[in-house]
């Protein structure tokens, strides 16, 4: 407990700081409102639902597209690992889709699904779909030919392979992958919010700052900033406790 | 009459593909015959093909040219009427020791009390009593390979391919294993083809040795060293020392060709 607010305590210096120089004007304060007037800003927010509503719908968006991405992700990083025909396939198609700005193609999606959900779920999924897919292939294809020998011996089938000794040995790889990828989904998130959206934290981030409300922009900020962390921390002790067998030694 | 054999190979070619290069003839018209609860011994100098040999009778890699067949049937792919032993273990890392042990049993749709049991005795008979719950990274390298060779026979494999299994261990635990496993194998008394390198641990160990010459793998010549193996001053008794040194002579030619290859 002690370690942590430790840890921590630049954070709080730098929160001081923050409410230090609005206060005494060293910067401007319509660049930078003091942080107890983005919290108070922030507890009206929340108050008047207006957060929560906006959270609502980004934390559907962002699960929706990334949930889909791990699922279909992990089935085609694992599929070309493991059949030539589909390697063959998809290999060129994730290299030249690899280096692109995901969020150009944000008009993209918007021209194909409208305004709403269905964008921004598509644009999340094609962009966190590919460190999914390659952390995916990159642990599959490792997985060890005497452990796959070792349990076609046993009496597995092939399919049951692929699920008791590929599935395991692809997971380390694979879950960084996701991490990766969870990473992306709030980038495309917010900024495809901000672009075109009627609700979501990248549109009360934009319509707040259009509206001069700055310290309530900074608050809606402030929130995605600690969702953002929130769910690496919590992602990561899913990982630890997945890959227990990895760190008793 | 004689039993027929269990296992035969027979005229057995296989063109090794390395991922870039030339193809190689790995093991050129090899046949042999094992008999049932005989323990086996393929030696030669590294890269002559005796693990092909193992991993074709395993059914791991496609049979090209000739024929091999256990009680009669050709193999078609691997099954667990053979169990298999690698080098490096091939434990299940994510799986506990008792996870491994009971891998095999799951897949045979054993009941679960039933293998509950079968697998501690396992586990007992290997000496690991105590790390059942234990990951493979916990385990010293000849823990481990206790552990892959509880796996193997709790599955009740009529034949056991040992593919170099104490290859990886220090001389003293290879030295314990070995006696380990003679106890084991007098016990349980199953088909044994044990590759090796090992010019001692081969006759230490088993009933006829399959001498191998270098690339491309052919059998020169097998040797019969059936002898009382519970001699506690094995390595000083005569018909050891000779039989080791017979094989010894044998295989040097052959070290010697596979080393001028390499450096070739």
């Amino acid at each position: 407990m002690i370690k942590t607010l430790i840890r921590y305590l630049p954070l709080l210096i730098l929160a001081l700081v923050w409410e230090m120089a609005a206060r005494f004007e060293w910067v401007s304060t319509t660049a930078l409102p003091p942080l107890s007037d983005v919290v108070r800003a922030w507890i009206e927010l929340m108050v008047d639902g207006e957060l929560l509503r906006n959270s609502a719908s980004s934390l559907y968006r962002i699960s929706g597209g990334l949930g889909l991405s791990i699922v279909v992700g992990t089935i085609l990083g694992i599929g070309m690992a493991w059949w030539k025909p589909v390697n063959v396939l998809l290999a060129p198609i994730v290299e030249v889709f690899y280096p692109v700005p995901k969020s150009a193609l944000i008009p993209v999606t918007v021209i194909w699904l409208g305004f709403g959900d269905g964008s921004k779920i598509l644009l999340i999924f094609l962009g966190c779909m590919v460190p999914v897919t390659i952390g995916a292939f990159n642990g599959a294809r490792a997985s060890e030919q005497v452990m796959v020998w070792s349990a076609r011996s046993m009496g597995a089938s092939k399919l049951r392979v692929l699920w008791d000794v590929v599935m395991p040995g692809a997971m380390p790889e694979l879950l960084n992958g996701i991490r990766t990828a969870l990473a992306l989904s709030f980038i495309l998130l917010v900024s495809s919010e901000l672009i075109v959206a009627q609700k979501g934290f990248g549109y009360l981030i934009g319509s707040l700052g259009a509206g001069g409300s700055y310290d309530a922009m900074y608050a809606v900020v402030l929130t995605v900033a600690f969702l953002g962390f929130a769910a690496d921390r919590a992602y990561l002790e899913i990982v630890r406790r997945t890959l227990a067998w990895r760190s008793v030694a | 009459m004689q039993e027929p054999a269990q296992i035969v190979v027979d005229h057995i070619s296989h063109l090794y593909r390395p991922p870039r290069g030339r193809e190689v003839l790995a093991l050129d018209a090899v046949s042999l015959e094992v008999r049932r609860s005989e323990f086996i011994a393929l030696l030669g100098p590294s890269g002559c093909g005796k693990s092909t040999l193992l991993y074709l009778i395993g059914g791991f890699l496609p049979v090209e040219k000739g024929d091999i067949r256990i009680d009669g049937k050709a193999v078609a792919g691997p099954g667990p009427d053979r169990g298999i032993v690698f080098q490096h273990f091939a434990l299940f890392p994510w799986k506990t020791v008792r996870g491994n042990v009971l891998y095999g049993l799951e897949r045979q749709g054993m009941p679960k009390a039933e293998r509950e049991k079968r697998a501690m005795e396992y586990i007992e008979l290997v000496g690991l009593h105590g790390f059942e719950d234990s990951y493979p990274s916990q385990l010293s390298g000849g823990m481990k390979q206790r552990a892959a060779i509880a796996r193997t026979l709790a599955f009740d494999p009529k034949i056991l391919l040992m593919d170099e299994p104490f290859g990886a261990l220090d001389a003293q635990t290879r030295g314990l294993m070995q006696m380990e496993l003679l106890r084991i194998w007098q016990r349980t008394p199953k088909t044994v083809i044990f590759v090796t390198h090992d010019v001692q641990e081969a006759v230490l160990l088993s009933d006829r040795v399959a001498v191998m010459t270098a690339r491309p793998g052919r059998i020169k010549t097998i040797v019969d060293t059936k002898f009382d193996k519970n001699d506690p001053d094995i390595f000083k008794n005569k018909f050891f020392v000779e039989k080791v040194d017979e094989i010894w002579n044998l295989v040097k030619d052959e070290a010697i060709k596979a080393q001028g290859k390499r450096s070739a």
